[in-house]
């Protein structure tokens, strides 16, 4: 869509900016540093992984912390941005976040430091307290994270300032959302019907809605992307539509809006999303695009499947729908056509035995070994029906069909759990990788299953919920 | 007096506000260039094809060198100079630089470095310890051996015995800042900028590399993103291609490493294979031990050979070893070579006498805290004075003289016990074990554990030459005083420290002391800030050129005043003389009108030690730090999943010269150490290829790795050799508290079982290492 004027506009530390003349692929990280001097937002890994360039994005959706490194300009349109030199106050009053972390000795060699200042000054705004989830994307190596929480818990009470509130105001006053041109090469879309027209029209293009798989095709792939859509302007792609037993997630929603959204209906999946990546990922990456580049490893398909989820795909003006466990064909193909998209996805509103389970070598900010998604209904002592789902076991998220034949009809019971959890070896033949062997996937995911026995009657099973 | 003060980091308000500058972020004279390496695809190999035609052709790419274009190939070795900058060849490993590209940006030197077209005449690589003692591929001529009395004859004679094989993972260093390095060029020789923690090794490799004089060239070092002994020689090859490129170009030159290069190029932690022996008396003393150490050095020499001598040196920790035997391999494979990391082979050794400690308690079903304490060193009573009074039965012990560790140094400041029993009584060890016990009881799935490990520090470096430092101290005319000496910053907050000393002797506010870039012009010859040393060593240097200058200040008050020159007082910013006061800069302006100098160098070196390693005997250290951590875990016996709920540290520096900054290095040692044995694990493929590179696939503990309950507390009494300040050194010595962590994920695993079966755990214990254990003491495998 052609802009009002050409170039990406956004708010940097307060101040409109215009940027002209600069690929569709350049990441804010880059542009901060190179071309703008700002080099308070540090690059440590490229892949959004340790948060060292975390920066605070605001729109009409509110404040949140991003990996910088993983942002394209044009994903910027109409936003504003504030990096760590943006947080102090226009007389150079320190934020309350930076002088807690300089009394509570939170920074030693402080390279991490601006990136967890942006966050905890995130979170300050957000009046979010949990320090644990809210710092799980920024990786400190010098000080055993103890002095920077005592540092967030000593900020939490101070007022938050009032040069952190400007972004949201100007935002709503001044740019109207999905507007203005962009890069060349670069196509935003505002609606999902604008998206369905243009990809049909050219379907060897490259989607972009959160840039967190697909930036690292440029970060660390190191390609050049064109053509190149931009999602993040498609608000009718980013809503839940409660449909009488079931809800729409609209493919465009972000993994943190899809937490909030799960807390009441499936809290199991919303425990799951917490560990999904980090809060700057989560405030990036779509659901759609979860789905869509077919990860085996990705976690929302587990529990989907497990749900019973079913995928709306669209081409130009046509739709079809399947349930998702179709979608996956082999490892890293999907039945998708050129120019199809992921647009929706709907799950039934309630499934109080949905349990969802991930394994993996660190809790938080890690991928899985293995995920599990487990739906199973129990009538009079009798499985009637059953859902197992499993990521990291194949090469595509899949349900374990011996497991569930195994439990179907069944007395439930720890002996029907074993004799379930015996059966995945008929399901599954996973591989050795760098984040578990073949041999441990196969025993944790066979643990989970007799974990989930235990879980339903209500007994401790999780190390994350002893407390010391 | 400002020492002993917990004061914030002197660079935290620049930290905090992102205008504390790194290397990279150090705007260059205009036409930088920025350089990539083109990395070896292969393990072990030979040469056969090099065609780097496209690469010259990629976009903004200004120069492209390999092995033909160098008439000598600069060295990057901080050892025996077996490490060219560009394989010569051959490659050894997968990931080492084969050629280098010069260009206009980083990425277009980084996209260039894809294009190269390398042809290899594969050759067996060796991968393991098992294919390089098969192999004898190895450095030295064969194991060193240190011995006392007869550990084989022991063990056949004792009533008990246990033996096993530990294999401990490496560590990737993962500091924040990847290497960086920036080259200068001058009219008459080099600047570099760079990321290391011994600015003088660089300046040696760029000058060699140059053909130029030491004199030539200038290494500067602000501050390091994180270091970890990951910077000690790691750096070299990016100061040395900048200055080569720099050299060549006559422009300035940068290169940093994207995170990837950086893991798969630079050396880790040496992982190795711990073999032991062991044999014991009923109360689980044991009376004689064997260690055979399989290290895995990779393709170069780099620091192996001491890392591996310090492994042997902590191979008691607190432990009197009547008869032992220490065998030590360094083998010689094709992977990335392993190097510096905090500890410095310490840990390895540690944990191997740990482990032993673990087994032993486990075969006789005694408490380990009480199998280690019958192990313990005897505290003597030291004329510093270090150990507080004891409880009664304690005393006997302090009549005799102190036992000696293997390498024959008297053990004379131990306080293992009284610092044990502190910590024992502060965490409520006892009720703890108990109630973890119960819960075991009656929770089928999730298994708690509790363990308490000591540890003993040798302080000083075991290359006896390199314990010594120098300083530069000015004071101006309008009182303010310029402090620089020849250690680095990388986080340690070993500059505020070091300003803190001297503002002590001048009597003045901490904020008055300019610290300044470590820079080899004006401090020459330095050691690395390493082997824990850098307070030690340059607090004593700066605080000797300090009283240099305080000294001139009193006698030229002294004189004015007719009085004796101790009479002069330096405090509160002022300086007191015969009844006069007067403010520290006006006696600063009145001794420059005087023309009394207000400059000078100062210089220490580390009395007392001597070493022979050849014999593996002598006194290799000046002091010990010691410390204790309590941890509890939980796992859950399906998945292997586990997690650390609580620590408790009872830590000894002395008498700190900045507790504040000592209880970070603390907390961070510790988590730091407990990511060593726990998440962090690093795989290479079959062929020798690194598949751990980034922080998506090799895990530091984050956030809430943490322990949820963290309770940290210093031993606060002074050291009793003749240290600045009567402080100890607090770098590497909380790495091995983690060690706890490991242990208690043991007696977690043990509890799994009927305590029939060892639960042999494995470093890393990840997820999939606990379920291996647990499925042994299950008796399920």
């Amino acid at each position: 869509m052609a802009g009002h004027e050409s170039g990406i506009a956004f708010l940097l530390n307060g101040t409109p900016v215009r940027v002209t003349d600069e690929p569709p692929t350049r990441t804010l990280l880059d542009w901060l540093r190179e071309r703008r001097g700002l080099c308070g937002t540090k690059e440590a890994c490229r892949e959004g992984d340790c948060g060292a360039c975390t920066v605070m994005l605001t729109d009409a959706d509110g404040s949140r912390a991003m990996n910088a490194c993983l942002m394209f300009l044009p994903q910027l349109q109409g936003k504003a941005v504030r990096t760590v030199e943006g947080l102090s106050g226009p007389a150079a009053e320190p934020h309350p976040v930076q002088s807690a972390m300089v009394t509570h000795h939170g920074s030693q060699c402080g390279f991490c430091t601006p990136g967890f200042v942006v966050s905890m000054a995130v979170a300050h705004l957000n009046g979010d307290t949990a320090h644990d989830d809210a710092l799980a994307g920024n990786l400190c190596r010098c000080t055993g994270y103890a002095p920077v929480v005592r540092a967030a818990r000593a900020a939490e009470s101070a007022p938050v300032p009032a040069w952190m509130r400007e972004d949201a105001s100007f935002i709503l006053a001044q740019v109207p959302r999905g507007s203005g041109g962009s890069a060349p090469g670069a196509f935003h879309p505002a609606t999902a019907d604008q998206l369905a027209d243009w990809y049909a029209a050219h379907p060897e293009a490259v989607l972009v809605a959160g840039a967190t798989d697909v930036g690292l095709w440029v970060t660390k792939g190191l390609r050049d992307l064109a053509p190149v859509a931009f999602l993040g302007g498609i608000t009718d792609l980013a809503r839940f539509v409660p449909q009488g037993d079931s809800l729409r997630i609209g493919a465009g929603v972000t993994i943190a809006a899809l937490r909030a959204a799960m807390q009441t209906p499936h809290p199991a999946f919303a425990e799951l999303l917490r560990r999904f990546a980090s809060a700057q990922v989560r405030n990036a990456a779509t659901l759609g695009g979860n789905i869509a580049n077919g990860s085996p490893i990705g976690d929302t398909p587990p529990a989907l499947i497990a749900l019973g989820a079913r995928l709306h795909l669209r081409r130009g003006p046509d739709r079809r729908e399947m349930p998702l466990e179709d979608f996956f064909l082999d490892y890293r193909r999907q039945d998708r056509r050129p120019g199809e998209f992921v647009e929706a996805v709907t799950i039934p509103a309630s499934a109080p035995a949905l349990r969802c389970y991930k394994v993996s070598k660190r809790f938080d900010q890690d991928i899985s070994a293995v995920c599990a998604g487990f739906n199973v209904t129990v009538e009079a002592g009798q499985v009637t029906a059953a859902r197992l789902a499993f990521g990291g076991m194949a090469g595509i998220p899949k349900r374990a069909a011996s497991a569930e034949a195994a439990l179907l009809g069944r007395e439930w019971s720890e002996a029907t759990l074993r004799d379930a959890a015996g059966a995945l070896t008929g399901d599954f033949a996973p591989l050795n990788d760098m984040r578990a062997s073949a041999g441990y996937r196969m025993r944790a995911a066979q643990g989970l299953l007799r974990r989930y026995f235990h879980d339903l009657a209500g007994q401790p099973v999780s190390v994350l919920e002893v407390r010391p | 007096m400002s020492t002993g003060l917990p004061l914030p980091h002197d660079s935290a308000p620049l930290h905090v506000t992102g205008a504390a500058r790194y290397v990279d972020d150090i705007p260059l004279p205009a036409g930088a260039l920025h350089l990539a390496f083109g990395l070896s695809a292969v393990a072990h190999g030979t040469i056969t094809a090099m065609d780097l035609s496209e690469v010259r052709a990629a976009p903004g790419v200004v120069l492209v060198l390999s092995a033909e274009d160098f008439a000598e190939m600069p060295d990057c070795s901080p050892s025996v100079r077996d490490e060219p900058l560009l394989a010569l060849g051959k490659v050894h490993y997968a990931g080492q630089p084969v050629f280098l590209v010069v260009a206009e940006s980083h990425l277009a030197a980084r996209k260039a470095a894809r294009l190269g077209k390398v042809g290899y005449a594969e050759l067996p690589a060796i991968l393991t310890v098992g294919q390089a003692l098969a192999a004898d591929s190895r450095f030295e001529q064969g194991p060193v051996v240190w011995a006392r009395g007869d550990a084989g004859g022991e063990i056949l004679k004792a009533t008990h015995r246990v033996e096993g094989e530990f294999p401990v993972g490496g560590q990737e260093h993962f500091y924040l800042e990847g290497q960086v390095a920036a080259a200068i060029p001058q009219e008459d020789g080099m600047h570099v900028l760079s990321s290391t923690q011994h600015p003088t090794e660089v300046q040696h490799k760029v000058a060699h590399a140059l053909h130029l004089p030491m004199a030539a060239v200038r290494v500067e070092v602000r501050r390091m993103g994180g270091g970890f002994g990951g910077k000690e020689s790691q750096g070299n090859a990016l100061a040395v291609a900048c200055a080569v490129a720099a050299a060549r170009t006559g422009r300035p030159c940068r290169m940093r490493y994207d995170r990837d290069d950086d893991m798969m190029i630079t050396g880790k932690r040496h992982d190795l294979v711990i073999r032991y022996r062991a044999g014991f008396d009923a109360a689980g003393r044991v009376l004689g031990v064997e260690f055979t150490h399989l290290i895995r050095c990779g393709w170069s020499q780099d620091l192996s050979l001491p890392v591996a001598d310090r492994a042997m040196l902590h191979a008691d920790n607190c432990y009197w070893l009547p008869a032992v035997r220490i065998e030590s391999h360094r083998l010689r494979t094709n992977t990335a070579s392993a190097t510096a990391f905090r500890g410095f082979g310490g840990p390895q050794g540690m944990i191997g006498i740990e482990r032993v400690m673990d087994h032993v308690a486990f075969a006789l079903g005694l408490e380990p805290l009480e199998v280690r304490r019958s192990n313990f060193y005897r505290e003597v009573a030291g004329p510093g004075g270090a150990s507080p009074p004891g409880p009664p039965e304690d005393i006997s012990g302090q009549m005799k003289a102190a036992q000696t560790t293997p390498y024959l140094m008297p053990v004379e400041d131990f306080v293992g016990h009284a610092l044990v029993a502190e910590l024992e009584k502060s965490s409520d060890y006892r009720a703890r074990k108990a109630a973890v016990a119960a819960w075991n009881a009656t929770n089928p799935i999730l298994k708690r554990g509790i363990a308490l490990t000591p540890v003993k520090f040798g302080i000083s470096f075991t290359l006896t030459w390199l314990n010594q430092a120098g300083a530069l101290v000015h004071v101006y005319q309008d009182g303010s005083i310029h402090l620089n000496h020849g250690g680095t910053e990388m986080g340690q907050g070993l500059n505020q420290k070091v300003a803190q000393v001297v503002a002590g002797v001048f009597g003045v506010d901490v904020g008055v002391v300019k610290i300044t870039a470590t820079d080899t012009g004006k401090v020459p010859n330095t050691s690395a800030t390493a082997a824990s040393s850098g307070s030690d060593l340059n607090g004593m240097a700066a605080k000797a050129a300090a009283e240099v200058i305080r000294g001139r200040l009193a006698e030229f008050l002294a004189e004015k005043h007719q009085v004796k020159p101790g009479a002069v007082r330096f405090a509160g910013s002022m300086v007191r003389v015969a009844g006069e006061e007067y403010p520290f800069a006006r006696v600063a302006m009145w001794a420059y009108q005087a023309r009394v100098s207000l400059s000078s160098t100062g210089y220490y070196a580390t009395p007392k030690i001597t070493w022979d390693r050849i014999r593996g005997v002598g006194r290799p250290f000046l002091y010990f730090a010691y410390g204790a951590a309590v941890t509890e875990v939980v796992i859950d016996r399906l998945t292997g999943e586990n997690r650390i709920l609580r620590a408790d540290v009872l830590h000894d520096t002395g008498n700190p010269l900045n507790p504040a900054i000592d209880i970070g290095q603390i907390e961070g040692g510790y988590v730091q150490g407990a990511g060593w044995l726990t998440t962090e694990e690093l795989v290479w493929d079959d062929k020798g290829r690194l598949t751990t590179h980034a922080p998506s696939t090799y895990k530091i503990p984050a956030c809430s790795d943490r322990p949820g309950v963290f309770n940290v507390a210093l031993w606060g009494r002074h050291n009793r050799e003749d240290t600045v300040g009567k402080s100890k050194a607090v770098g590497e010595p909380p790495l091995m508290l983690g060690i706890s962590a490991f242990f208690a994920l043991s007696d977690a695993v043990a509890a799994c079982g009927d305590g029939s079966v060892y639960p042999a755990l494995r470093a890393p214990a990840t997820p999939e290492a606990v379920l291996e254990a647990v499925r042994r003491v299950e008796r399920d495998v």
